[in-house]
């Protein structure tokens, strides 16, 4: 695994992907092999955060009172163009199913999360 | 074959100082009073989880506390699939005489033995653990993820119906957590949760319990008849699932339907999973019981009502009989083995020849589909 390709997951901002050398499979979820051929040839690649929602919704209920001064807050489903799909925060209003979006990073709860605006806004 | 010859469900809803196995306790004895079964007459158990009471060993810490010595025994975690899985574990277990009469038996104080926020914190847990739960998700926000597409996709405007229908069908049903008449508009007004869906499209958190017997088929003892049983799992994770609007359903009933030599027009009664309304429109248009974005308008025209073509959840469902973890989708088979027997009081239907049962776990990842034939 490559150290140098940043991670929201650990801290840094980037969006991180491992691609198998042996079939070309693209994982976002992490595993130290291929879950398609069971290769542990992968090559860890920074993502371009440019992607289409494909599901989003609002959540008006954080899961915990730490996260609930945050709510409400969007979260989104977001097909990176690079062929996974991931989780991210976004606006609660003005993204719809379909919009080409950009990924940006923002402090919430003890963490970094990914989080995502139509492309063209500021 | 296996048949059903006793069943146990508490009421559900705000059940003060009962614990998990007092709840399981209370179901089990009422499955065997039911079923005219000793405690010794009993050689298999196995029972669900309870986030109340998390213990390695569940099954022999119930069998201690009820006074059972099972020949066979242990506890099963599905989410909300449980339920049906306990049940298909059991029918399979008597056909290859492991055992020759299973409790089967879940029960939690859900409700009332944790503050809200815990429940809520210990449920949105089943997020991915790196990619999922730092962003703060809950259940109700990856089923919102889900009705979003489903929206898109098809328009949702109906499937308040079905949440309406729920609450119509708890109003008849003796121990049914929420029975105050609501009306569509009442559910599309009511306070948002994780858009599209609002509270009302979610089923409510319960303490509640239920048992079964089963057992190997014998002409002198009577009961429905699980004539096929069969599971999909496709995903875990709601972003590892390859589409949302297309999940594990068709391919977990389709073949139970086929292993029992059923065909789906037969099916006379339906029991389907129903912790949103969004759940319970997927699963019906998924495995047939209603087209494609229809199953909102289906339920407006009386189709899944007691006196419509295909009565559903005639209990009201997790929507509104409620939902108390593993025994939630067991009050679902409890109605059915009711209806078949004759027992279902004022909502009693046409004693169904067959029906079909479905339950999900997860965010749609997990379905076990159980075919139901009357053995009266
Ligand atoms: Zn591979």
């Amino acid at each position: 695994m490559s150290a140098e390709i940043p991670d929201w997951t650990t801290g840094r901002e980037g969006l991180a992907l491992a691609r198998c050398r042996a079939c070309g499979h693209v994982q976002y979820l992490r595993r130290p092999f291929c879950p398609e051929c069971g290769s542990e040839d992968l090559g860890v690649e920074q993502a371009s955060g440019r992607g289409t929602v494909y599901a989003v919704t609002v959540v008006a209920r954080a899961p915990s009172p730490e996260l609930s001064a945050h709510a409400p807050y969007g979260l989104a489903l977001v097909d990176a163009e690079e062929g996974f799909r991931f989780m991210a925060h976004c606006p609660p209003e003005g993204v719809a199913i379909g919009d080409p979006v950009l990924t940006r990073f923002r402090s919430f709860g003890a963490g970094l999360v990914p989080f995502v605006t139509p492309e063209g806004t500021p | 074959m296996s048949r059903i010859t006793g069943i146990g469900l508490t009421p559900f809803g705000r059940l003060a100082g009962a614990s998990t196995l007092d709840l399981m306790s209370r179901a089990a004895t009422d499955a065997l009073t039911d079923a005219g079964l000793e405690r010794r007459e009993i050689d298999g158990l196995i029972t669900g989880y309870s986030t109340t009471h998390p213990h390695l060993m569940l099954s022999t810490v119930f069998a201690e506390h009820f006074g059972l010595r099972p020949a066979y025994a242990h506890a099963v975690q599905l989410g909300g699939a449980t339920g049906f899985a306990l049940v298909m574990l059991a029918h399979l277990l008597v056909e290859a005489g492991a055992a020759r009469r299973i409790l089967v038996v879940a029960g939690e104080n859900r409700l009332s033995g944790q503050s809200r926020d815990a429940a809520i914190q210990t449920l949105a847990q089943v997020g991915h653990p790196t990619y999922e739960v730092p962003l703060g998700p809950t259940i109700p926000a990856y089923y919102g993820l889900v009705a979003s597409r489903y929206a898109h996709e098809y328009g949702i405007d109906e499937i308040a119906e079905l949440a309406v229908l729920m609450r119509a069908n708890a109003a008849r049903t003796p121990g049914a957590h929420l029975t105050e008449p609501i009306t569509a508009a009442m559910v599309r007004d009511s306070k948002p949760i994780a858009a599209p869906l609002r509270l009302l499209d979610c089923c409510p958190v319960s303490d509640g319990g239920a048992a079964f017997v089963i057992e190997r088929a014998d002409p002198a003892r009577p009961g429905p008849r699980i004539r096929g049983a069969a599971q999909a799992h496709t995903h875990q994770h709601v972003s590892a699932a390859s589409s949302l609007t297309a999940f594990g359903a068709r391919d977990s009933a389709g073949r139970a339907l086929a292993q029992g030599g059923v065909a789906l027009a037969d099916i006379r009664y339906a029991a389907i999973y129903d912790s949103f309304t969004i759940t319970l429109a997927i699963l019906l248009e998924e495995i047939g019981l209603a087209p494609r974005g229809a199953a909102g308008r289906l339920a407006r025209e009386g189709h899944f009502s007691p006196e419509g073509a295909m009565p559903l959840n005639t209990h009201g469902g997790l929507l509104s009989y409620g939902h108390c973890g593993v025994g939630g989708a067991m009050a679902h088979l409890a109605e059915t083995v009711r209806q078949m027997r004759g027992e279902a009081g004022p909502r009693q239907v046409a004693e169904p020849p067959l029906a079909l049962l479905h339950g999900d776990g997860g965010v749609l990842s997990s379905h076990v589909s159980l075919v139901l034939e009357n053995g009266r």
